[in-house]
């Protein structure tokens, strides 16, 4: 069964036609790639799912809920997490408390028990300190827990994201271009990362991603956009072959 | 009646419009509300004064000398105080900056002229005309072809010349506006001189429509300007002329048809409201979150 | 206690550690919103005149004891903090501020027209029953319920929303919400401080809650660093006693204030103690280096 399922989702942002009756269908568990040139909508369609835009037309449904309408709070309590492409931290806050904050979803202590320390509340936020550093060892950052989240290099600062993001015990992950300004061998880490994750933790990642031989080894399937619309969608071979694809994104690289 | 109502209110819309303008065109460049704004309309009216009672100059150039006074005094303080925090601290800080030559000056000012109510001297002459059952004064005339005239020639200013053509790339996009070759700092410089110039225009003609100048003077006026500016939507030209006006009439109105001793609450209240409803101002663009 | 506290303190230095006392729960509350949650108020005065007049008056007129007309001050204060928060606070940055204000300035007038409250003249009378021990326990209890707080599950989601509120939102943080959350107890702690400003003052009048008021708290909460506890507490310390220390300088102490203030963001724009907090601290006795840091926004 379909884990996320997107149907003729449409955006229109002033008269422009940001997406075009896009259909995606992501099973459990299944890596899957969206790709495209710039500007196709790829990040449009995180912040549709994401419930930070509100879609034109469409719908968006998330295992057998319908995500439309819903702020982005509720849509990450649902068990969605996400990264950003355009790095989106908590700055003067430490390594640590990035991801603590990420359980925030997932957690209940309120005004007044946090405030007067009521032992729900300790034993909660025992288990939110050890999850955080459990998430940490996992994406390699547990020696900068103490750091400001400003001072990790560009390559450490998209790892503290996902671990923030998988504080929320998703089930479902989006990743935004995870390997945009990675060197090669941080990009080879990532791949490892991002398999670890799913095979670990057992859940689904859909990822937007500008690197085809990340995208090609790792997705177990592809969607294309191209000016808002779908063009393609397979398994990583076939897409590579497709006819379309070629021309519209995958030849103009060659 | 109302229109007569309408027409002191557009008298007074337009002075705030002329302050509101300086905040607008500073806080769409470098994202500053410059708290200082309506200390430099009280020294520009405190500057006109001066020069018409000390020096008899005629009134006109009066008005001229309390502009370019108060726009290197606008410069200055750009200069002093905002440009050293600029890149290495938080807008807050800014703010903070901008309170402190706020009270700075206006502290100066009680030192130099003390705290009394001055007058402008009785030298104009002032002639009432009826028009149908309106009561217009020749005051109410002059100050609004003065400040159109500024609004006109501000809007050339911005829309036809070079100048004016950095200060839009400015405010679209500060770093992308440096990078293209634009001496971004002089193009802040010049938007402190003319909104500085614009603030004493209002100054010496509140000054002498009010017949008082005092020191502080800038406080309410300078608050009641900025609402203007957020009123028509912060950042933009036409708005806070709009937002001058709208608030100028409505504040007459409502003293005249509820109380006047609520006069200042009135404008606050309107600006609530309206930002209640339409979070943007009346010509502020809705700004998509940008993820 | 309080006697013995009397018979050895000197009066004007008493009255100046009152007055930090109430300052201090005064910042701390507007800290919680600007400093902490990063929405800008730029009207505390307000809260805490609605305080200080809603508990004088029970006071004087309706002979309730001083405890309850402390807490209805600061409850009625909380509450027209929440109702003035629920539809402004998804309000940008500035507009915030302006809305602040605008409501400071409606409550002003309304005081100044309010027959109960003494109008302009205001009300004199009140019973001084502040006291120096009162105001200082208040203070300890606040600051330790201020640090709970924020190093909790609900500080850090303040935090967080103040970073990044869009980030904030994709962990579940409702910042609505939690941003009203904040505002309502900030002004609660405004109320507060005015109740215990009224009871200690004696007399108060609309315009002791003037705009300046408002950017005096602020500035406390700048000064020191904002977000910071340890920070608005210096903050508050610093600038209660500035003017006092600036009487020397007879009429021109405004001016030197306003100087201080442009220098002092000049040469620590960030405020004197940045965003310390306890794990900097433990960093430095680690040896580490801390970097220092910036404001996103």
């Amino acid at each position: 069964m379909a884990v996320l399922q997107l149907e003729e989702i449409t955006m229109e942002f002033g008269g422009l036609r940001a997406l075009d009756l896009v259909d995606i269908k992501v099973e459990e568990q299944q890596i899957y790639g969206i790709i495209g040139p710039n500007g196709a909508g790829k990040t449009t369609l995180f912040n549709i799912i994401t419930g930070i835009y509100l879609p034109t037309g469409g719908k968006v449904i998330f295992k057998d809920c319908l995500l439309n309408k819903m702020h982005p709070w509720d849509v990450a309590r649902q068990g969605i997490g996400r990264t950003f492409q355009n790095i989106r931290l908590f700055n003067k806050l430490s390594v640590l408390d990035n991801v603590r904050v990420g359980s925030h979803g997932v957690s209940k202590s309120g005004f007044f028990g946090s405030m007067l320390g009521l032992p729900s509340s300790r034993r909660e936020e025992k288990m939110i300190v050890e999850k955080a550093e459990h998430l940490l060892e996992l994406v390699g950052l547990g020696e900068k827990k103490l750091e400001y989240a400003d001072n990790l290099a560009y390559g450490e600062q998209r790892r503290l994201e996902i671990a923030r993001a998988m504080a929320l015990n998703p089930s479902l992950l989006l990743l935004d271009e995870p390997a945009a300004g990675m060197n090669s061998t941080e990009k080879v880490e990532l791949m490892d990362l991002i398999w670890k994750i799913r095979n670990e933790m057992q859940l689904t990642i859909i990822l937007v991603e500008h690197d085809m031989n990340l995208v090609m080894n790792i997705c177990e399937q592809i969607a294309v956009l191209d000016y808002g619309r779908k063009i393609a969608d397979g398994p990583p071979e076939v897409v590579k072959n497709d006819e379309r694809v070629i021309q519209s994104y995958l030849g103009a690289e060659a | 009646m109302i229109w007569q109502q309408l027409l002191n209110g557009l008298t007074l819309g337009s002075t705030y419009a002329l302050i509101a303008l300086g905040y607008t065109m500073v806080y769409g460049i470098i994202q500053l509300i410059n708290f200082a704004h309506g200390e430099i309309y009280m020294i520009g009216a405190f500057v006109g004064l001066f020069l018409v009672v000390n020096t008899g100059l005629n009134i006109g150039v009066a008005l001229l000398g309390a502009m370019a006074f108060c726009m290197v005094l606008g410069m200055l303080v750009e200069l002093i105080a905002y440009r050293p925090l600029r890149g290495r601290a938080s807008r807050l800080s800014g703010i903070i900056s901008a309170i402190g030559v706020s009270i700075f000056l206006s502290t100066l000012m009680v030192l130099i002229a003390q705290t009394n109510t001055r007058r402008y001297p009785d030298i104009f002459n002032i002639q009432t005309f009826q028009v149908g059952d309106l009561q217009v004064s020749s005051l109410q005339v002059i100050i609004l072809v003065v400040a159109t005239l500024l609004m006109i020639g501000l809007q050339l200013l911005v829309q036809k010349t070079r100048v004016g053509k950095a200060m839009r790339a400015c405010s679209q996009d500060l770093e992308a506006a440096y990078l293209m070759g634009i001496n971004v700092n002089r193009i802040i410089s010049f938007t402190f001189a003319i909104g500085s110039a614009l603030a004493a225009a209002g100054g010496v003609m509140v000054g002498i429509y009010y017949n008082a100048v005092w020191p502080y003077m800038g406080t309410m006026a300078g608050l009641k300007a900025f609402a203007a500016a957020i009123l028509g939507g912060i950042g933009s030209i036409p708005g806070a002329m709009i937002g001058g006006l709208t608030l100028g009439v409505l504040e007459i109105l409502g003293v005249a048809f509820l109380s006047s001793s609520y006069k200042d609450a009135i404008a606050f209240g309107i600006l609530i409201l309206v930002l209640i409803i339409r979070p943007q101002g009346i010509m502020g663009q809705k700004i998509t979150k940008k993820v | 206690m309080d006697a013995l506290i009397s018979q050895y303190i000197d009066p004007y230095y008493l009255r100046i550690l009152m007055l930090i006392g109430i300052n201090i729960i005064l910042a701390l509350g507007l800290n919680l919103i600007t400093g902490v949650t990063g929405q800008l108020s730029m009207g505390h005065a307000g809260f805490m005149s609605i305080g200080a007049y809603t508990s004088a008056i029970l006071s004087m007129q309706m002979g309730s004891p001083f405890f309850l007309s402390l807490l209805a001050g600061a409850m009625v204060a909380a509450f027209f903090g929440f109702l003035i928060g629920i539809p402004t606070l998804r309000l940008e940055g500035d507009y915030l501020a302006m809305v602040t204000i605008g409501f400071a300035e409606i409550i002003r007038v309304f005081f100044l027209n309010f027959e109960p409250g003494g109008k302009a003249v205001g009300l004199s009378g009140i019973p001084q029953n502040t006291t120096f021990v009162l105001v200082w326990t208040l203070v300890i209890i606040i600051i330790i319920l201020n640090a709970k707080l924020l190093s909790s599950r609900i500080g850090r989601a303040f935090y967080a929303i103040r970073e990044n509120e869009i980030a904030a939102e994709a962990s579940g943080i409702n910042s609505t919400r939690l941003k009203v959350l904040a505002f309502t107890a900030g002004s609660f702690l405004a109320g507060l401080g005015g109740g215990l400003y009224a009871h200690y003052m004696y007399f108060i009048r609309p315009q002791d809650f003037a705009f300046m008021k408002s950017i005096e708290l602020l500035n406390m909460v700048v000064l020191g660093g904002m977000g910071s506890i340890p920070g608005t507490i210096l903050g508050s310390v610093i600038l209660t006693l500035l003017p006092e220390m600036l009487r020397i300088v007879a009429e021109y102490r405004l001016l030197f204030y306003g100087a201080l203030l442009v220098i002092l963001m000049i040469f620590r724009p960030n405020g004197l103690l940045g965003d310390v907090r306890v794990y900097d601290i433990k960093k430095k006795l680690q040896g580490k280096k801390v970097g220092l840091w910036q404001s996103s926004n």
